[in-house]
């Protein structure tokens, strides 16, 4: 058998880390770079994609206005507003439907129906209803919040472990204990999944509903760039919406930590 | 792992206190799912007797077990446990599962006191202690093994104090060590408290370790009924407890051969959901 090729140059451990640390960045680095050479080339229209310079002056020149501060904090006052109504109001009734069965006969067949219409579709009529105020932003960021927190508290109500709730009863817990000793903690991982999802959702519904109409926000300022031709602008109007949206998956992703603790995935040492 | 047993704990005392409740199932009948598990089944177990039940699989002994603690309700008969009534006004029972049953978003300490007050704190230390863990206290169940998850269900069985432990198959998961560590342990704490055990098994020669009286279970009845007159501890070594160990094999192969041929006498250990 022939030498294993890496015997010919030996690379020692720290700087195979180091190497497998920034191969990731390898690509994305060298497509920026070539964007920009693109750019200065004068092959890549200005009008059609800014360079990568020029997005970064905009950047640093509206956040300096303080213009860029205030449509990131309308925006993220709306996103959550709505992930709070929406998110209250899926967990309330994912609890009730999967705690008790009359409630489950009751609503969840008319939910599940709800459920099959595309949010996005109902826009006419959420424009109709609400006009194209801050009420109709909210409300679609509600709606598209609703359902996976919704589905997932019910699911995870259902799935609790039932030798566990037999345990439970054995040592006499009912009622409230039981629900916060045993049902609550077991469905917990189950619903977090839901609010992941629902924190996804949340900007997407909120792009929508910030581009058809807003007088602020980071979709009010991106669409604003698009009728004066800033390209620069609207570039750093959808990097903030990626922005934030890793910022809500980097806070599921906490939240998860903290509360699954216990479980053993999350479990780095003892 | 080591033992990590308190050599007072397992030398038993010359008298036991009376702490346990007598155990009597009159004529009880149980079907689950339209099928007779258990039909006229009438045994009577003394306060502070250890009885174990062995069967094959699917014989109704884990039912048996349920039905005691009232996890089944029997379509016919009559189960008394005892006069004793715990600090919730009910009859004082534990049961411990296959599995253990900890919940896995609790550290030890609170999955022993779970139902129990905060006062009853240094209780659980006291008993978590007795079982070996005492240093495991605020660790997450998930990294515990399955013998010292048992040995946490033990604990957490025996702070309620209760006059009546059921056991059903809690060593059937357990590597052969594990098990042996265990048997002495529950020996140990069973001497010690003086409360009523009844061990279901399908380990004959466990049943015989620990158990004053082997019942076995053919049918939904009663096929034998057989005293272990052997002083404690019991060693597997002794003719005595060969010979009886033979006596209890051969009746249940007979009776299985009567039933079916060809199919093996006694479960393995596997995880049977009964």
């Amino acid at each position: 058998m022939p030498d294993h090729p890496q015997k010919a140059f030996p690379i020692t451990g720290r700087w195979r880390a180091i190497g497998h640390g920034l191969a990731p960045w390898v690509v994305p680095v060298a497509l920026l770079f070539f964007w920009q050479w693109a750019s200065s080339a004068g092959w890549l229209p200005s009008r059609f994609l800014p360079s990568p310079r020029a997005v970064v002056k905009s950047f640093l020149d509206l956040s300096a206005s303080g213009e860029l501060w205030t449509h990131v904090r309308v925006s993220t006052e709306r996103a959550f507003s709505g992930f709070a109504i929406g998110g209250v109001l899926g967990l309330v009734l994912g609890l009730l439907t999967g705690s008790f069965r009359w409630v489950e006969t009751l609503l969840d067949t008319t939910l599940q129906m709800i459920r099959n219409i595309p949010a996005l579709a109902l826009i006419p009529l959420v424009i109709l209803w609400f006009g194209i105020d801050e009420s109709a932003k909210l409300f679609l960021v509600a709606l598209g919040v609703f359902f996976p927190v919704y589905i997932n508290t019910f699911h995870g109500i259902q799935s609790v472990d039932r030798g566990l709730l037999e345990m439970g009863r054995t040592y006499g817990l009912s009622g409230w204990r039981l629900y916060r000793e045993i049902i609550l903690p077991g469905a917990l991982p189950s619903i977090l999944v839901g609010v992941r999802f629902a924190l996804g959702f949340m900007w997407v519904m909120l792009i929508v509903a910030e581009t058809i109409s807003a007088r602020s926000g980071i979709g009010y300022m991106t669409m604003n760039a698009r009728e004066f031709m800033q390209t620069d602008v609207m570039v750093v109007g959808i990097l903030l919406y990626a922005l934030l949206g890793k910022m809500a998956d980097l806070l599921a992703k906490g939240m998860e930590r903290y509360w699954l603790r216990w479980h053993p995935a999350y479990q780095t040492s003892r | 792992m080591a033992t990590i047993l308190n050599p007072e704990l397992v030398a038993p005392p010359q008298s036991r206190p009376a702490r346990g409740v007598s155990v009597l199932l009159e004529d009880v009948s149980i079907a689950l799912g339209g099928r007779t598990v258990l039909k006229n089944f009438h045994v009577e177990i003394a306060a502070g007797e250890f009885v174990a039940i062995v069967g094959r699989s699917g014989c109704g002994k884990s039912t048996l077990l349920r039905s005691i603690i009232g996890l089944e309700t029997p379509q016919a008969g009559r189960i008394a446990v005892g006069e004793s009534v715990d600090r919730n006004g009910k009859p004082d029972i534990r049961i411990m599962f296959q599995d253990s049953r900890l919940l896995p978003w609790k550290r030890i300490l609170p999955n022993v006191t779970l139902g129990l007050a905060t006062s009853f704190i240094p209780e659980a230390k006291r008993v978590l202690d007795q079982v070996g863990l005492a240093d495991r206290a605020r660790d997450w169940p998930a990294t515990l093994s399955g013998g010292q998850r048992q040995r946490v269900a033990l604990a957490r069985a025996l702070v309620h104090d209760p006059a009546l432990l059921l056991l059903d198959e809690p060593l059937g998961a357990l590597d052969a060590l594990t098990r042996i560590e265990m048997q002495q342990l529950i020996e140990a704490v069973w001497t010690n408290r003086g409360f009523t055990a009844v061990l279901v098994t399908h380990d004959v020669a466990e049943a015989i370790t620990l158990a004053d009286r082997v019942v076995l279970i053919e049918g939904g009845r009663v096929a034998l009924d057989e005293v272990v007159n052997m002083p404690r501890p019991r060693t597997r070594g002794s003719a005595k407890f060969a010979a009886l160990e033979e006596k209890i094999l051969s009746r249940v192969l007979n009776v299985a051969q009567r039933n079916i041929e060809g199919r093996p006498f006694l479960e393995t250990r596997s995880r049977d959901a009964q």
